[in-house]
């Protein structure tokens, strides 16, 4: 939409896309934009920059805002250079009653950084906010990677942050 | 989309206490709107879909246990609403108190401020004490071009300006980032908003955060006063009103008329007034004396024009911006007459005149503007339609968006912004052929009418000239319409012939898409050779615009024109006015050229500055008084020939006021009704192709006329950025050019040099460099064969 020469978007994404948009009605290739977005955002060290939203929104063939309000609305997209590995600890009302700030507060110092921030090694983000992630009965709890850890404490919270490379 | 329902029997609701009735599947709102009760609003916009994101508009119903948003509830039988409730006035004043929590207490430094929808409304239902001592959220504001200036923490995210740029522009420019406290209006990445009608977010923007950049802290709107005008751009002659502060036109806003330009304007239409007030303004007349110019009295300059004009007994040429008013060029045309000189036009960038005798009129759209929407199918010849006349793509863009095809023969691909139904793309001289392929496919079995005979010889219909042959055939409401693209076309009159036989045999109707505010005025006052005033035949048919350097005059007398930058063929026009031996200039600015060429000037007011009429594409005689006095010595157009006819001696030049002079034209024209319908049987053979590249040309967006030409904040847009050469990308490979390396291109002697850029969308063999721009002034004709070489 905008002429200019659009990033190629890899074989692998390309193929997410084109799967997801025959999940919708013709013409609502729109609707294509989140399995866009996560396909293009793990391939690119879990953040999204602006070439790689301008070439979503070539390929759907919709115009760069569009793409841009999505990536920013939602909570699971980045649009800054962020660690490898995502962690996002549910601070909801079921973990929170569980000791979930005790659990980030951990977490801060274990690693050097305040949530929102990814350490200076480049391994970890810890993300500034999550909503429930609908694990309530195994709370307090948080994801890693897609991953689900549940029943925390802090020792186990070492553990797996010492698992992660 | 009120209308849809017409046929439904009626609703009944009440509102407070009224009984109404109202349409099967309206809302509350459109229902109150139409009984004149009004509901405090600020997301919802009679043109724009409902958002229902402000809920401002909460009133009570009757049965339902909460307020509901009158923007976006559907009125149902039996209803009973009440706007002004306690409980809605209580549900109204909480979402004010919302709304105000992060809005800024800025109002003396707002223009807004005094013509603002929130606060007003925030008299009426804001709480005297904020409740809310918490900070505010700021947001840094970003640079979205020289048009809009940005304040976004005034913004209350209504999202008008998100929905017009979906809904109506066609291109959502501008978007909703960010969520919850973070989320902001903007364009993200900090770009530029770049749409034709951008500037109408302005009016939408219910706050302060879309202002007028130019305008900005210039004025208030009370202190101004404000003066119905209409557009001097385009040939839909736009409603405005220009605001005068201090006898300066300070902003133009859109006067709503639904019938011509519902309550849109384009930037163009928005903007120009700033070229008012160039550095280029003439502001005393001007004589030259011995090779030096020297200011002097209108007295003297007006005997010397008269002089002029009187020595050469005739042997002159006239030449006017079709943007002139229609009594200026009544005026114009009966003293050029009366002087017996007959060589007068305003078709300045027309090349092809072999079938002007047969044309109508003047250049009449067929139907009306409101008609264009309801069209079925619309085939549209030659034409960059959204930026020659971008109210009139609007009006098209509807009709797409309503099921109808629209469908293009041009000699690029230009971006519609809606789904375009067949698009024919040829080199510019293939588009004679390409549209005689469409006739033939169209005419079937049916025999060629025999002066078409030759062009229909050898074509062999494609898919898509099929199809759009197909498509005009069927549907009720059809339409073809020559834009600018044609009218500058050197086979014009091949083009215009085949249209219209296609016209006819599709039972569509031809329309003219004509250049400047006024071409039609034009024709009807006989600024055109071959008509006198009122549409009359001339017994003494002149030179056309074209004819009238190629075959030299001793005099010129030109009126509102740069010929080096509005003539079809600029550069023996210049010529032409340079080897004259008298050339008398009435114009608003000065230029150069001017000082080489003229021996008198005589400063005439522009935009804004005098009274007189437009006759629109449609034929709508739309009038219109001066909003200010014109600026230093300079007067009305219509009163400089006034005098000049009174000093000529010529009799019926007393006139007292502009409204006289178009009285007297609106007898002669008395109800004459245009009629497209082609009367020629006969047509010139055409002209043959040009050797080496082609040169097209097009008159960018805001390169239109002398004024835009001046506007600043215009000429800073992306659409101002005109001096490239575009080529197609294998001829620029063919030639060993990248982007934006330099190239030389020749014309006879003539030569200029100027990046490239690669352009899928030109044809092979067709060079793109726009006409209207100082880099190419004087330059090349039109259409015409240039050589291409690479600068080493």
């Amino acid at each position: 939409m905008t002429g200019s020469q659009a990033l190629a978007l890899s074989k692998r994404v390309r193929q997410v896309i084109d799967a997801a948009i025959k999940r919708y009605p013709e013409g609502r290739q729109r609707s294509a934009v989140f399995d866009a977005l996560r396909a293009v955002q793990h391939e690119n060290q879990g953040y999204l920059t602006v070439e790689l939203m301008d070439a979503v929104a070539d390929y759907l063939k919709l115009e760069p805002i569009k793409v841009y309000e999505v990536a920013t609305f939602y909570s699971m997209f980045e649009t800054k250079p962020v660690g490898r590995h995502s962690i996002s600890v549910c601070t909801n009302i079921s973990c929170m009653l569980r000791g979930a700030d005790d659990i980030v507060t951990h977490i801060e110092k274990k690693l050097g950084v305040k949530t929102g921030e990814s350490t200076p090694d480049g391994r970890c983000y810890l993300k500034r906010e999550e909503e429930c992630l609908a694990a309530c009965a195994g709370g307090p709890m948080m994801m890693v990677d897609h991953k689900y850890y549940e029943n925390l404490t802090p020792e186990k919270i070492d553990r797996i942050l010492e698992g992660l490379k | 989309m009120a209308n849809t329902h017409m046929a439904e029997p009626p609703v009944n609701i009440e509102i407070d206490g009224k009984p109404i009735k109202a349409r099967k599947g309206e809302m509350i709102m459109q229902a109150a709107d139409r009984e004149g009760v009004y509901i405090p609003r600020f997301c919802y916009h009679e043109k724009l879909s409902v958002a229902a994101n402000c809920r401002m508009c909460l009133i009570e119903a009757e049965k339902a246990p909460k307020p509901l948003p009158a923007c976006a509830t559907p009125v149902t039988e039996g209803m009973k609403v009440f706007t002004r409730s306690p409980k809605a006035i209580a549900a109204q004043r909480a979402s004010m108190e919302f709304l105000l929590i992060n809005h800024p207490l800025d109002c003396p430094i707002c223009d807004q401020g005094g013509e603002c929808e929130l606060q007003d409304l925030a008299m009426g239902y804001g709480r005297d004490i904020a409740r809310f001592s918490e900070r505010k959220r700021v947001i840094q504001d970003e640079n979205i071009g020289p048009l809009i200036s940005t304040c976004m923490t005034r913004c209350i995210y209504c999202t008008r300006c998100v929905r017009f740029g979906q809904e109506i522009a066609g291109i959502q420019e501008l978007g909703d980032t960010g969520r919850g406290e973070h989320s902001r209006i903007g364009t993200y990445i900090g770009r530029s908003v770049d749409h034709e009608l951008s500037g109408n977010v302005i009016d939408l923007c219910p706050v302060g955060a879309l202002n007028s950049k130019p305008f900005k802290m210039h004025g208030r709107g009370w202190e101004m006063t404000q003066t119905a005008g209409v557009s001097p751009h385009d040939c839909v002659g736009s409603n405005l009103y220009g605001h005068v502060l201090r006898g300066k036109v300070m902003r133009v806003i859109p006067r709503p008329n639904e019938a011509v330009n519902e309550i849109w304007i384009s930037d163009r239409d928005r903007f120009s007034y700033t070229g008012i007030t160039s550095n280029d303004r003439l502001e005393h007349p001007m004589l030259k004396q011995d090779g030096r110019w020297r200011e002097t009295d209108w007295e003297t300059a007006l005997a010397a024009a008269v002089n002029a004009l009187r020595s050469v007994h005739g042997d002159a040429g006239v030449l006017a911006s079709p943007s002139s008013t229609t009594e200026e060029l009544y005026l114009l045309q009966k003293l050029a007459r009366g002087l017996g000189i007959h060589s007068i036009d305003t078709r300045l960038r027309q090349a092809d005149f072999r079938d002007d005798e047969f044309e109508p009129v003047y250049p009449w759209l067929g139907q009306s503007l409101e008609d264009l929407e309801k069209l079925n199918s619309v085939f549209v010849i030659g034409s960059n339609l959204r930026k020659e006349v971008p109210l009139l793509a609007h009006r098209l863009r509807k009709a797409a968006l309503q099921g109808g095809a629209v469908m293009f023969l041009n000699p690029r691909r230009y971006e519609s912004l809606y789904p375009v139904a067949t698009e024919i793309n040829v080199a510019s001289l293939d588009m004679t052929a390409a549209l005689a392929a469409v006739l033939k496919a169209a005419l079937g079995r049916k025999t060629a009418p025999t002066h078409l005979k030759d062009l229909l010889k050898d074509q062999e219909p494609s898919a898509p000239q099929l199809r759009v042959a197909e498509q005009l055939l069927k549907g009720e409401r059809k339409a073809i319409l020559l834009g600018h693209l044609a009218l500058q076309h050197p086979q014009y009159a091949d083009l215009r012939a085949l249209a219209a036989a296609l016209a006819e045999v599709s039972g569509a109707q031809l329309g003219y898409i004509s250049e400047g505010a006024n071409s039609a005025g034009a024709w009807l006052a006989g600024a055109v050779p071959q008509r006198l005033a009122g549409g009359k035949r001339a017994a003494l048919k002149g030179l056309d615009a074209r004819a009238m350097f190629v075959e030299a005059r001793r005099a010129y007398l030109l009126m509102g024109v740069e010929p080096e930058l509005d003539c079809w063929d600029s550069a023996s026009a210049l010529q032409a006015l340079n080897n004259a031996s008298v050339v008398v200039v009435i114009t608003p600015f000065i230029t150069d050229a001017m000082k080489h060429y003229a021996s008198v000037l005589l400063p005439s007011g522009t935009f804004g500055e005098t009274s007189g009429t437009y006759v629109n594409v449609e034929g709508h005689w739309q009038h219109f008084t001066g909003m200010t006095k014109p600026m230093g010595e300079s007067r009305p157009g219509w009163k400089i020939l006034r005098v000049l006819g009174n000093l000529c001696g010529l009799a019926g030049f007393e006139y007292l006021s502009s409204e006289e002079v178009g009285e007297e034209l609106r007898k002669a024209v008395g109800d004459l009704k245009p009629d497209n319908s082609f009367t020629a049987t006969r047509i010139v053979a055409s002209v043959a192709p040009l050797k080496g590249f082609q040169r097209v040309a097009e008159v960018p967006l805001y390169s239109a006329d002398m004024l835009v030409r001046r506007a600043p904040p215009l000429q800073e847009t992306r659409d101002a950025d005109t001096g490239w050469v575009r080529l197609c990308p294998a001829d620029a490979k063919k030639l060993g050019l990248a982007e934006g390396e330099r190239i030389r291109v020749s014309h006879d002697d003539a030569s200029l040099i100027l990046p490239v850029k690669c352009d899928d969308s030109v044809a092979a063999g067709n060079v793109w460099l726009a006409a209207g721009i100082r880099e190419t002034a004087g330059f090349a004709p039109f259409h015409s064969g240039l050589e291409l070489e690479k600068i080493r």
